[in-house]
């Protein structure tokens, strides 16, 4: 069982800068996310874009906003279960919630956070009829554990980043590796690109291209793959796995069964007081949720998260009076033993 | 409707058809007008935003009007896209303009 103070489903910039509030309060963050890292949408879909609208950062690109976010929270020691999706939500008799994920990981909290975005990521998967009978048996989304294809022939499908980095890693640990495009041209980081190439003109990886892989065949486990290419002649290709690797898209998935009120694919909160839910405990900060005049934008987000974490307090110390800190004033006291401060003036007598 | 608002038609994922008024004097997308009228569920219009980075806008491009031609970021992500037709675009791409003026265009499933 993982305990914190306030676990976070989300570990995207809002979630981030919660455990940054959290901690000036005194208050440790559990981070649960599905991606295998942390950043959300700024890492997932467009990590290399400038983002503009952050106060004080006339331009910063969204994955080094998230590094600076991860350097923010740092000090305060977040824990993080990634790669897991948050599935069931179970009130306690002491009304703390237990948290279970996919892989059945327990998280155990007396506050939830629900800073999910637009929800949990899952792959886009492409239209071929029997494909979910092969899901576990050689058509994989995500690649996990690389070792998984040692010596076997795989197929990747995609044009993007992810298929062409892919390729590349897989091609040192697969027997064989084809990748197979719509297209002739592949959208990725030039370096991927050119590493493709090479890694073609050695024979290391195939490239079949304009080509869209349109039917799956195996007894049990996936044998072949069809492909039509851009003649509309067809062939049968020999693999273990098939790899399709056409981005993600978000769902608001199991959250949407936890009895939240919800309304247009957002959980409704309280804006004019904490962004808590209908059910006490249990917070929506960031795009994930909704009220009047809402507006999805990371630096609203930043803001929800500030007024979500002085009511979580309020929760966790009953009984305590709290007055507003400044971290100017203050400095910012880490879990881990870390101290920062302004330095001292020079308080000196000029004679 | 002000003389800068033009006429376009919008057939949703269910097929019913919207008769919308579009504004061409604030810079918005066919994307954010589909968004604006809450013709779909807004999480699965325009998930990146607009940057041609998700395809969960395509639409389908249903009369003969002069398009503005799609980027080499349009056409990377079409070719990933599903229910790809002839005349699938991302409406994330298309500004409107005034001679936009009573196009017809039609969701695609959501993928």
């Amino acid at each position: 069982m993982i305990k914190s103070d306030i676990l976070i489903i989300g570990a995207g910039p809002v979630g981030l800068f919660a455990v940054f509030e959290a901690g000036l309060l005194k208050m440790k963050c559990h981070l649960i996310d599905i991606l295998p890292k942390p950043g959300g949408q700024c890492s997932e879909i467009y990590p290399k874009k400038p983002i503009y609208d952050i106060p004080a950062y006339p331009e910063i690109l969204a994955d080094d906003l998230v590094d600076k976010l991860m350097e923010q929270c740092s000090q305060f020691q977040p824990g993080f279960t990634l790669g897991e999706r948050a599935m069931t939500i179970d009130k306690q008799e002491d009304n703390s919630f237990i948290v279970t994920t996919d892989k059945g990981t327990k998280h155990a909290s007396p506050i939830v956070v629900i800073a999910g975005g637009l929800g949990s990521f899952e792959p886009r998967k492409p239209l071929i009829d029997n494909i979910s009978k092969f899901e576990g048996f050689g058509v994989e989304y995500f690649i996990k554990e690389p070792n998984l294809f040692k010596d076997k022939k795989i197929v990747i499908a995609g044009g993007g980043d992810s298929a062409l980095d892919w390729a590349v890693v897989l091609c040192e640990i697969a027997s064989e590796v084809t990748l197979i495009h719509r297209r002739n041209e592949f959208r990725g980081a030039l370096d991927s690109v050119d590493k493709v190439q090479q890694l073609k003109n050695l024979n290391k990886i195939k490239i079949i291209t304009p080509a869209e892989v349109i039917g799956l065949n195996g007894e049990n486990n996936l044998e072949s793959i069809t492909i039509q290419n851009f003649d509309k002649s067809t062939e049968d290709i020999q693999t273990n796995y098939f790899i399709p690797l056409f981005g993600l898209s978000p769902k608001l998935g199991p959250i949407s069964s936890w009895g939240l009120e919800i309304e247009k694919n957002a959980i409704k909160v309280n804006n004019s007081l904490d962004y808590q839910t209908n059910i006490p405990g249990i917070y929506a900060i960031g795009d994930v949720n909704t009220y009047p005049g809402k507006l999805k934008l990371i630096l609203c987000g930043f803001h929800e998260a500030a007024l979500m974490c002085q009511s979580a307090f309020k929760i966790l110390n009953p009984n305590k009076k709290f007055l507003l800190k400044y971290t100017t004033v203050s400095g910012v006291e880490g879990f881990d033993g870390s101290h920062k401060k302004a330095p001292k003036a020079v308080i000196k007598t000029i004679s | 409707m002000s003389k800068n608002d033009i006429n376009i038609f919008i057939t949703d994922r269910k097929g019913a058809i919207h008769d919308v008024i579009a504004p061409t004097d604030m810079s918005i997308n066919l994307m954010e007008l589909i968004k604006i009228h809450e013709i779909e569920n807004d999480a699965s219009i325009g998930v990146c935003g607009g940057m041609a980075m998700c395809a969960s806008c395509q639409c389908y491009i249903e009369s003969e009007h002069d398009l503005i031609p799609k980027s080499d970021d349009e056409e990377a992500m079409l070719s990933e896209a599903f229910y790809l037709e002839k005349n699938s675009r991302l409406s994330c791409q298309i500004p409107i303009s005034t001679n936009l003026n009573n196009l017809r265009i039609k969701i695609a499933p959501e993928s």
